[in-house]
C-alpha cells in the first residue's frame, strides 16, 4: 500500500525547506536574537532563487541568489534591531509582513513559468538535500566544538559577560543573522525551484513558522532540528499518501499533529524543570533582548 | 617595591558627569592595593578604563613601564591585566571550562585545558569540576571559577570588584589566602571594596575616591574603620543612636512555618520565630539560602497553614499581603524595581501600592490623588529623597534613594511588624545610616522590625537577636550582644568544602 523507502525519500524532501531555515534560525537564536521574520526571508528567497534560476537557467544560482536575498532581507531586521534598538518581535513580524507583500509584487511577471530541472545527487536525492543533511552535523560541531561558535553561544547566553570579556557582541549577532538570512532564503528556494517548480504568491505558506516552531521544540540542538523537520515532513507525505490511499483519517487531524507534538514536548519540558533538578533550561540567556553596550 | 602598574591624571567625563578626574596612583609588585569608595565615586569607571571597556579622556597608566592604553578587554588581558568581576561574567549554561576558555585569548585545545585547570585548582585549594554548568555551581565555586580564569593567564595585574559580597566569611578567609599567595609570586592586586574591615585586615594600601576623585592613598591600618570611612564620605560618619529600645510583649509569632518542596529557590523548613515590640530581630545567610521565600511567607505572598504565622493573637497565616497589612504586618522585598516599586510609576503613584490602605488614600475604590501625593511628599520630607517631586518615575531615582522611599513608604505606616531584606543593598553610606537610623527609630516607637540581610556588620550594629539562614532553616536566635563573626560565620554553614591552598613559592 505504502512503500516506506519512497515515503521516506519523499519525506526528505519535504523536511528540507524547513530544516534549512530552522537551522538557520537556530544560530540566530543561540546569537540572542530572535527573529520572527523566518516566513518573511523564505518567501524572499523563494522568488529571487526561481527568477535567477529562471533567467540563468541554473538552480545552483537560484540557489545562491536566494541565500543573498534572504540575508539581505534579514540585514534590514539586523540594522533596526541591533542599530536602532527596535523590539525584536514586533521588528520580526514586520520582516514576514513586508517579505510577503514585496515577493507579491515582483512576483507577477514570474507566474506560470516553469523552473529549470534540479541538480541530481547520489543515491536520486538531489544536491539541495545533501546539502541540508550536511548541515546539521556541521552547525552543530560550529556551535559546540569551534572557538568561534562558543563565543557565539556566549553572546547569546549572557551579553554583558560576553561584552565585559571583550567581545563583539553586535558583530556576533549581526553575523548570526545573516546566516540565518541566507539560510531561510535556501529554505524558501528550495520550495520554489525543487518542490513546487513555479512560482506562486505566498507559496511558503507558513514554513518560515513551522520552522520557527522547530527550533523550540528542538530545544536550541540541531540533531532536535533533524528530528523535528523530519516529524514535520514525515507528516507532511503522510497525510498525502494516506489521503491518496483512501484512508478516512481527516486531513486536519494529521495537519495538527507536529503543531501537538511540539506543545507535548514544551509541557514534558517545563515538567522536567519544574519537578526536576536539571535547572538550566537550554533557552539562551538573553534571547530576544536588545543589547546596549555604554561606551 | 617596582611599580607594576601606574595612572597618571585619568580622566573620563560621561554626559553630565565628570566620572573620574585626575586620578593617579600605582600598585607595586606584590603589594594588595585597595581601592575604596562609595557607590558612585568612580571606582568601576576606572578600573573599566584599567581593563579597557571604557577609553579614559585623558591622562595615561603605565604597565609595567610601558604605556597601557588597551582598544578592549582582550588586548587588556593580552598584556597581563585580568578581573574578576562582581557581575554579568559567567555564563549559566556553559561548563566550567568553556566559561574559563571564553577569558582566554588562545585557550590551548579541551583535554589540554581541562588537565591544567585541574593542576591550577589542586595548587590553589580551589576544587573544580571543569565539565561542570555554571548553573549548577554556589556562588563560592563560581568565583572560583572567575579567579581560575584570571590566574591561567598569568597576570601580572589582577583586578578583584567587590568579591567577598558574595562569601561567607570563612570563604573569603580562603579568597585572602590565595590572594596572598598571588601577591607573595609576584602579582599586583588592585582590590575593589567599600568592606573597610577587610581593607584594614588585608590590603597593604589604599586608594580613596570621593566623587571621581583621589583623597589620598593610606596605609589601612594606621587608620580605623571609623577614620577610612570619613574619608570615604567626606565627613564624619554619624554613629547611629540605639538608645530608647525596650523588648516588650511577643507581637509576631512564627511557629514551625514550611513551603511545599518549589518549583524553584529554596523551601523554607520548620521555621520558628518569635518577635518582641521594640525589638529587631536580624536574620543574616548568604544570598539564596531561603531569604526570598522567608519574606514572602511573612508578606504574604506565600500562604502557609494555619497557626504558622500570629500577629497580635490573630492568625494571618492564610491571608494575602492585603489584609497582613491592615492588620500592621509591612514589608519591603530586597527588589526594589519591580518588587518594592513599579519603574514606571510616579512616586506619588508609588505609594497606593502598600499605602492605599493604612493611609485613607483609596477610599471606596477610588483613588484620593492629593491625599497620595501629599503622603508622597511626606515620606520625600522625612527620609531626604533626593528627588526632583513626588510626579517623579520610581525608576528615575539613584538606587539608594529609591530604597529609602521604599522603606520610608513602610515605616510612616506605622506598622506593628516591618520585614525588610537587604535594606541597604546597594547603598551608599550616607543613606545607609539614614536607613538604619529610621529602622532603630521604628523600634524605638514600639514596633518590632526584622531585617534580613547578607550584611554581617549591619546585622550586628542593628539587632537584638541574631539567626542565621542556611537552606530554609533558621538557626535558634543568639543575642547579638558579644556575638563574633567567626561564631556567625559557622552559623551560616562556614565554608562549603573549601580549603586552603598549598603553592610551592
Amino acid at each position: 500500500m505504502i512503500d516506506p523507502i519512497a515515503v521516506f525519500v519523499l519525506l526528505l524532501g519535504a523536511a528540507t525547506p524547513i530544516l534549512f531555515a530552522a537551522l538557520g534560525e537556530l544560530v540566530v537564536e543561540r546569537a540572542g536574537v530572535l527573529n520572527l521574520g523566518v516566513e518573511g526571508m523564505m518567501i524572499g528567497g523563494a522568488l529571487a532563487g526561481f527568477a535567477s534560476a529562471h533567467a540563468t537557467g541554473s538552480p545552483a544560482l537560484g540557489f545562491v541568489a536566494a541565500a543573498i536575498a534572504g540575508a539581505a532581507l534579514s540585514m534590514i531586521f539586523a540594522a533596526l534591531t541591533q542599530f536602532l534598538l527596535s523590539n525584536q518581535v514586533a521588528t520580526g513580524l514586520a520582516l514576514t509582513l513586508f517579505g510577503l507583500g514585496l515577493t507579491a509584487m515582483f512576483g507577477k511577471p514570474f507566474e506560470g513559468v516553469k523552473a529549470p530541472s534540479m541538480m541530481a545527487g547520489p543515491f536520486g536525492l538531489n544536491l539541495m538535500i545533501w546539502l541540508g543533511l550536511l548541515a546539521v552535523p556541521a552547525v552543530w560541531w560550529f556551535l559546540m566544538r569551534s572557538r568561534a561558535g562558543l563565543i557565539l553561544r556566549a553572546v547569546g547566553e549572557n551579553h554583558d559577560a560576553a561584552h565585559g570579556l571583550g567581545y563583539p557582541v553586535r558583530k556576533v549577532r549581526i553575523a548570526a543573522i545573516a546566516f540565518g538570512g541566507a539560510m531561510a532564503g535556501l529554505g524558501g528556494a528550495y520550495i520554489s525551484i525543487a518542490t513546487v517548480l513555479q512560482w506562486t504568491e505566498g507559496m511558503t505558506a507558513g514554513a518560515g513558522w513551522i520552522a520557527l516552531a522547530i527550533v523550540v521544540f528542538a530545544q536550541w540542538n540541531p540533531w532536535g532540528v533533524l528530528a523535528g523537520a523530519w516529524l514535520f515532513g514525515g507528516v507532511t507525505v503522510l497525510q498525502l499518501r494516506l489521503q491518496a490511499a483512501g484512508v478516512a483519517v481527516p486531513v486536519q487531524l494529521l495537519s495538527m499533529a507536529p503543531y501537538l507534538a511540539t506543545i507535548i514536548v514544551l509541557v514534558a519540558i517545563s515538567a522536567r524543570q519544574k519537578f526536576g533538578r536539571s535547572g538550566a533550561g537550554s533557552t539562551p540567556g538573553s534571547l530576544g533582548q536588545p543589547f546596549h553596550a555604554l561606551r | 617595591m617596582s611599580d607594576v602598574f601606574r595612572a597618571e591624571g585619568l580622566g573620563k567625563t560621561y554626559p553630565g558627569v565628570r566620572a573620574n578626574d585626575d586620578i593617579s596612583f600605582s600598585v607595586g609588585a606584590g603589594e594588595i592595593h585597595a581601592l575604596l569608595g562609595e557607590n558612585g565615586a568612580g571606582k568601576s569607571t576606572l578600573v573599566k578604563m584599567i581593563y579597557g571597556l571604557v577609553r579614559p579622556d585623558e591622562g595615561h597608566m603605565q604597565l609595567s613601564g610601558t604605556p597601557h592604553a588597551p582598544a578592549d578587554p582582550r588586548a587588556a588581558r593580552a598584556s597581563g591585566v585580568a578581573m574578576v568581576f562582581q557581575h554579568f561574567s559567567l555564563f549559566d549554561a556553559l561548563t566550567v571550562a568553556e566559561n574559563i576558555a571564553l577569558g582566554m585569548e588562545n585557550p590551548p585545545p579541551r583535554a589540554e585545558l581541562s588537565r591544567r585547570i585541574a593542576e591550577l585548582s589542586q595548587a590553589y585549594g580551589l576544587p573544580l569540576n571543569p565539565a561542570r554548568r555554571i548553573a549548577s555551581l554556589s556562588a563560592g565555586e563560581r568565583q572560583r571559577v572567575e579567579i581560575l580564569r584570571c590566574l591561567l593567564q598569568n597576570p601580572r595585574l589582577l583586578i578583584m570588584d567587590e568579591p567577598t559580597s558574595v562569601l561567607t566569611p570563612q570563604e573569603a578567609e580562603i579568597l585572602f589566602a590565595t590572594l596572598r599567595q598571588l601577591a607573595a609570586a609576584g602579582t599586583a592586586i588592585l582590590y575593589i571594596s567599600h568592606k573597610l574591615e577587610e581593607i584594614r585586615t588585608h590590603c597593604d594600601r589604599a586608594t580613596i575616591l570621593r566623587h571621581g576623585k583621589v583623597v589620598g592613598t593610606v596605609d589601612p591600618r594606621a587608620h580605623s574603620a571609623r577614620e577610612l570611612a570619613a574619608m570615604m564620605v567626606g565627613a564624619e560618619m554619624k554613629l547611629v543612636d540605639r538608645s530608647g529600645r525596650k523588648p516588650g510583649d511577643v507581637v509576631l509569632d512564627v511557629k514551625a512555618l514550611s513551603t511545599p518542596a518549589a518549583t524553584e529557590g529554596v523551601t523554607l523548613k520548620n521555621i520558628s520565630l518569635t518577635l518582641r515590640t521594640g525589638e529587631i530581630l536580624g536574620i543574616g545567610g548568604v544570598a539564596g539560602n531561603g531569604q526570598d521565600e522567608l519574606l514572602a511567607a511573612l508578606s504574604g505572598e506565600i500562604t502557609t497553614p494555619h497557626g504558622t504565622v500570629t500577629l497580635s493573637s490573630a492568625d494571618l497565616s492564610a491571608l494575602g499581603p492585603d489584609p497582613r497589612r491592615a492588620a500592621g504586618l509591612l514589608s519591603a522585598p530586597e527588589d526594589r524595581l519591580g518588587h518594592a516599586a513599579v519603574p514606571q510609576f510616579s512616586l506619588t503613584e508609588n505609594t497606593l501600592l502598600t499605602a492605599g490602605g493604612r493611609q485613607d488614600i483609596v477610599k471606596r475604590g477610588l483613588i484620593d490623588h492629593n491625599a497620595a501625593r501629599a503622603f508622597a511628599e511626606s515620606i520625600i520630607k522625612a527620609f531626604d529623597v533626593r528627588t526632583p517631586g513626588p510626579g517623579t518615575a520610581a525608576g528615575a531615582l539613584s538606587g539608594g534613594n529609591l530604597q529609602k522611599f521604599v522603606i520610608g513608604r513602610e515605616v510612616l505606616g506605622g506598622p506593628k511588624v516591618l520585614v525588610v531584606n537587604q535594606p541597604t543593598w546597594g547603598v551608599d553610606a550616607g543613606a545607609a545610616a539614614a536607613i538604619r537610623q529610621a529602622l532603630l527609630d521604628l523600634a524605638a516607637k514600639g514596633a518590632g522590625v526584622i531585617v534580613i540581610s547578607q550584611d554581617l556588620d549591619e546585622l550586628l550594629e542593628l539587632s537584638d537577636r541574631f539567626c542565621a539562614l542556611n537552606e530554609g532553616r533558621l538557626s535558634p536566635p543568639r543575642p547579638t550582644e558579644g556575638l563574633t563573626i567567626d561564631e556567625i560565620g559557622l552559623m551560616l554553614g562556614g565554608a562549603h568544602g573549601m580549603e586552603v591552598g598549598h603553592v610551592p613559592a
